[in-house]
């Protein structure tokens, strides 16, 4: 289990550190985002690297849950 | 700040400058161009325009070079020669003097190379360094490049490859291929003096150059001016090496989120373009080239013209009655 806490962060930052947490491999990952449009570069960046993604909406903010195909 | 909120910000500044009380200004505020163009005489128009950016890539010297190949672009983007620059710079006070130096002579050499003159600049502390060019060019009044003059029938070129703006995002990311980023590098530092002149031998009907709009809202910006619908065929769009790789990996800057919902609900795309190339035809490009509307009858001229000179040039679509874009 790993926690990538990109609030506060815009592109490519928070794509990237989520990326990274994918690499080192510890699912399932959990990003916590922002914005909408960070919600949807997140999923879709993990989408295409092999990864389910569910999205929690918390208020103003989502928790993205990743986890290995 | 993205395209919607400098529209925005802009817009009052409208009105203050009417064209009835500023005859001479040819292209000014009332219109988005490349850069600004003022009639000294029936002979010689001034072309000014400034642009500058942190850095793009980790050599100090191509940073300069290509800062200054990009803001003396909108010059060749408005049909002129460049004459004179002064340095725009902002630096930390604890950089380094020779990297500064090495910064200055990019930029330098590449004024040189452009025949013009540095001749001057002006520096603040900043944390974060910034480099660029204000420039002064000319033109005759009767050979100024607009984005407004394509017509339907046109065809459409590009005169370099896309993607330097998802490369060098990559390469901040540690995931790009040092190889990619020279390409990247090289396409970047190339002045767009070249291109310019031999679309203007092809007749050729409206320009812009593509930077940080990226190609669609660069593109929709000469939709509109002309009053043309532009088609593109996806499949003839060139990219540098590397640049769909990454796109896959979704390594995308900011701007490609802020250009997508702002000039967005006005491109159309065909069914099967997959979704990271849309998405890349959204993203910020630095010191990319130019985008041509060209008479048809003169597109094999040009086809030869810029093959004879080494140069890139890539028929990608054409102008048609309507508005708006559709990426097919």
């Amino acid at each position: 289990m790993a926690t990538v806490d990109a609030r506060g962060l815009s592109c490519p930052q928070l794509v990237i550190l989520a990326r990274k947490a994918i690499e080192a491999g510890q699912f399932p990952i959990e990003v916590l985002v922002d914005s909408v449009t960070s919600r949807e570069n997140v999923r879709r960046m993990a989408e295409k690297a092999g990864c389910s993604v569910a999205v929690n909406e918390m208020g103003d903010e989502f928790s993205l849950t990743l986890t290995r195909r | 700040m993205g395209p919607e909120a400098l529209a925005q910000v802009l817009r009052p500044l409208r009105g203050m400058f009417p064209p009835e009380r500023f005859p001479r200004l040819l292209v000014g505020l009332e219109v988005s161009d490349d850069a600004a163009v003022y009639k000294v005489s029936d002979d010689v128009a001034v072309i000014n325009t400034l642009d500058f950016f942190t850095p793009v890539v980790d050599d100090p010297y191509d940073y300069g070079a290509i800062a200054a190949a990009n803001a003396m672009s909108d010059v060749y983007a408005m049909g002129g020669e460049v004459v004179l620059a002064l340095n725009i710079c902002g630096f930390p006070p604890d950089l380094g003097s020779e990297i500064v130096a090495e910064i200055l002579r990019g930029g330098a050499e590449t004024v040189r190379e452009a025949g013009g003159a540095l001749a001057g600049g002006h520096t603040v502390e900043d944390p974060e360094p910034k480099y660029g060019l204000a420039v002064m060019g000319m033109v005759h009044p009767e050979r100024i490049l607009t984005k407004g003059g394509a017509r339907p029938g046109d065809i459409l070129a590009l005169t370099k490859p896309l993607g330097v703006g998802i490369i060098t995002t990559a390469a901040k990311a540690d995931a790009a291929d040092p190889a990619d980023v020279a390409g990247a590098i090289v396409s970047m530092k190339r002045l767009n003096r070249d291109a310019a002149r031999l679309a203007q031998e092809a007749g050729v009907h409206a320009c812009t150059d593509i930077t940080g709009f990226a190609l669609l809202g660069h593109a929709l910006e000469m939709a509109e001016r002309s009053g043309v619908r532009l088609r593109f065929d996806f499949e003839r769009l060139p990219f540098l090496d590397g640049a769909t790789r990454y796109a896959e990996g979704w390594l995308f800057p900011g701007g490609t989120c802020r250009n997508e919902s702002y000039f967005g609900p006005r491109v159309e795309f065909s069914a099967g373009i997959p979704q990271e190339i849309k998405q890349l035809l959204f993203t910020p490009e630095t010191s990319g080239g130019l985008l041509l509307a060209l008479p048809p009858a003169s597109a094999e001229a040009a086809v030869m013209a810029f093959s004879a000179a080494g140069h890139g040039f890539w028929i990608v679509g054409s102008a048609m009655d309507g508005e708006g874009i559709r990426i097919a």
